[in-house]
């Protein structure tokens, strides 16, 4: 089974290759990517049940045995991520197959996309700081690639922030690199758990908050998210999309990662609550003041980072398993809502909320798929955001922690506010002038992701228990460093 | 690591900040490679320093061998930077083709909220450009 691991990277950047081979012949390469990204979904499914009876699948690439080798890991927290990820790369492919020629999404789109699919899956994977940097690289490359898939005046200047932000977050990373392994002689995650046991807490708290900055500034946490909601809504919609449901969800995974098993655990982080909150707020009101639906949307990203953030800030077993329940559920009402604003877009020509309405009579598919996603994403039950947020809510009630609750409270109203924004906006008032259809397929892949979020919401209990094993064993580092130290 | 590497490295940080932080993108280039030397240079006095070449098959000689790691890793990092720094010209390219200014664009946004209150004059990109040189 674990030869899976290498795989899932290997087999999209040899997909990737294949597509470039092909040349233009457009249904060769769609085959291509199609088959290059269910394999990393079949693949990712497998390995979660496998993690989840094993407790992990542990490759050493080369042979090597563990801190000498390069290591990749998949844990059920992987697992659970990965499975989510590929998921949703499946469904925005279709949804961009769809869209293809309608939108100046050029030839070369299945190529980047299947180059971006083995950054996000070895970034996942990866048990080792400097083979992360590379994940992150190769994920990051694709997405500046994928952003400037239209080089207009708009794009670029998008493009050109994006890019740099993300070059001196690289030039930091390779900076804690560096001082990692001056500090430990090693850049195995597992053995640097080890190593950072032993630590002076001075050095150990240090390179831990360096860490934050660096992923902080992937994930968008509060005050490193300016550059998101400038750079994510220029591109066209399925990658829009795809950023928004999986590149910033990385980098909460890694982060999670580092400060569970790098850093002590002794009772909730108050400067990690504190971070969580102001995301949540800042992220918000910025969406309170957009009137596009995508810059809307990209602000809530921000806002719902604060969340993840929040379960990671608790740092017991039950916060943990609240925030992969909620990146879980994010991942998914994310994605979808973008793929619905990309439809709104599609038929009306514009995202701006004053130039639009009365969508519900001309399309009323469109309203039927956005309201189930917006009621999620701030968190009314029945919905997946709900159990996400009630179990957070519990943990925090739990460790008295009600500054925090009360904050995520609000927030919460504030989010179904700027949704209800969207519906006024977009489904009521005068019927504009019809634009282009949107194509089928782009509404078929869109309710795909709204019956998936449904799912999350359908299959809460096993998800949850689910959730709560993933987090045991990110609680105790030791059961993730005996089994990379241990076998091979 | 040694004082005049750690010397090099932070001379090498501080001046591609204060370039990253100019307004004309062929400043920020030559900033932001700066300072990934910089974080490339750190990566090599992270190793134990210069020692016998890590060749197996000499194991008749005793003195230490060096560590290949640092120099492996450097090699990675110093081939992502120079393909995103090619990227970025092109982009910078682009970017002066389309707006005839190697100078930053304002923030959409900025200008907006700028016009709104009426408080700043919005200054047309011409000017900004011609104020920076």
């Amino acid at each position: 089974m674990s030869w899976l691991l290498p795989a899932v990277v290997a087999v999209p950047v040899l997909g990737a290759g294949l597509t470039v081979l092909v040349g233009r012949r457009l249904l060769l390469q769609r085959a291509i990517a199609l088959s290059g990204v269910g394999f990393v979904l079949g693949a990712a499914l497998l390995l979660l049940v496998e993690a989840d009876s094993n407790a992990a699948v542990v490759a050493q690439v080369g042979g090597w045995p563990a801190p000498a080798g390069i290591t990749l890991v998949a844990d059920r927290f992987a697992g659970i991520v990965l499975s989510v990820s590929s998921a949703m790369l499946l469904v925005v492919l279709l949804y961009a197959m769809a869209q293809l020629g309608r939108d100046a999404l050029d030839w070369w789109f299945h190529t980047k996309y299947l180059i971006l699919t083995a950054g996000v899956a070895l970034s996942l994977v990866t048990g080792d700081l400097f083979n992360l940097f590379v994940g992150f690289e190769i994920m990051l490359i694709a997405s500046y690639v994928l952003l400037t898939v239209k080089t207009g005046p708009g794009e670029v200047r998008a493009t050109m922030s994006y890019v740099v932000i993300n070059l001196v977050a690289s030039a930091l990373f390779l900076v804690v690199i560096a001082f990692t392994y001056t500090t430990t002689g090693t850049l195995n995650l597992a053995d640097l758990a080890v190593a950072f046991e032993t630590l002076d807490p001075a050095v150990r708290n240090s390179l831990g908050l360096l860490m934050l900055v660096v992923f902080g500034i992937k994930a968008a946490i509060f005050p490193l998210f300016m550059w998101l909601p400038d750079s994510y809504p220029t591109a066209p919609t399925p990658v829009t999309a795809i950023f928004a449901g999986l590149l910033t969800k990385v980098g909460v995974f890694v982060i999670i990662r580092t400060q569970t098993l790098l850093l002590g655990q002794d009772g909730p982080s108050t400067l990690l609550l504190f971070i969580a909150g102001a995301t949540m707020t800042f992220g918000v009101l910025g969406a309170i003041a957009q009137n596009d639906i995508k810059r809307i949307l990209s602000f809530h990203i921000v806002s719902q980072i604060g969340y993840m953030v929040m379960g990671l800030g608790f740092l017991s077993a039950a916060g943990l398993a609240a925030a992969i329940l909620y990146i879980t559920h994010h991942i998914v009402v994310k994605t979808g809502l973008f793929l619905v604003g990309g439809l709104v877009e599609a038929e009306e020509g514009t995202g701006a909320l004053d130039r639009i309405g009365g969508l519900l009579h001309r399309r009323p598919v469109i309203a039927v798929m956005f309201l189930p996603l917006a009621l999620s994403l701030a968190g009314i039950p029945p919905f997946s955001g709900f159990v996400a947020k009630l179990a957070l809510l519990q943990e925090g009630l739990a460790l008295d922690r009600g500054v925090i609750v009360a904050v995520s409270l609000a927030v919460s109203l504030l989010t179904l506010f700027s949704m209800t924004k969207i519906w006024g906006g977009v489904f009521w008032g005068e019927t504009t002038e019809p634009g282009v259809p949107s194509a089928r397929g782009m509404t078929l892949a869109t309710g795909s992701v709204v019956a998936l979020s449904l799912g999350v919401a359908v299959f809460a209990g096993p998800l949850a228990d689910l959730a709560t094993r993933a987090a045991a064993d990110l609680v105790d580092p030791a059961v993730y460093t005996s089994l990379v130290l241990g076998g091979g | 690591m040694s004082l005049v590497g750690l010397t090099i490295v932070s001379v090498l940080f501080a001046v591609g900040t204060y370039l990253v932080l100019q307004r004309m993108l062929s400043r920020v280039i030559i900033g932001l490679g700066l300072m990934s030397h910089g974080a490339n240079l750190l990566i090599m006095l992270s190793g134990p320093g210069p020692a016998r070449p890590p060749v197996i098959g000499t194991a008749g000689l005793t003195a230490p061998v060096a560590d290949p790691l640092p120099q492996a890793m450097v090699l990675t990092a110093i081939v992502i930077t120079f393909g995103i720094t090619a990227f970025l010209l092109a982009l910078a390219l682009r970017s002066y083709v389309l707006t005839g200014s190697d100078a930053v664009e304002d923030d959409i946004e900025d200008r907006r909220i700028a016009g709104e209150t009426h408080m700043v004059e919005v200054t047309p990109p011409l000017e900004i450009h011609e104020v920076v040189e």
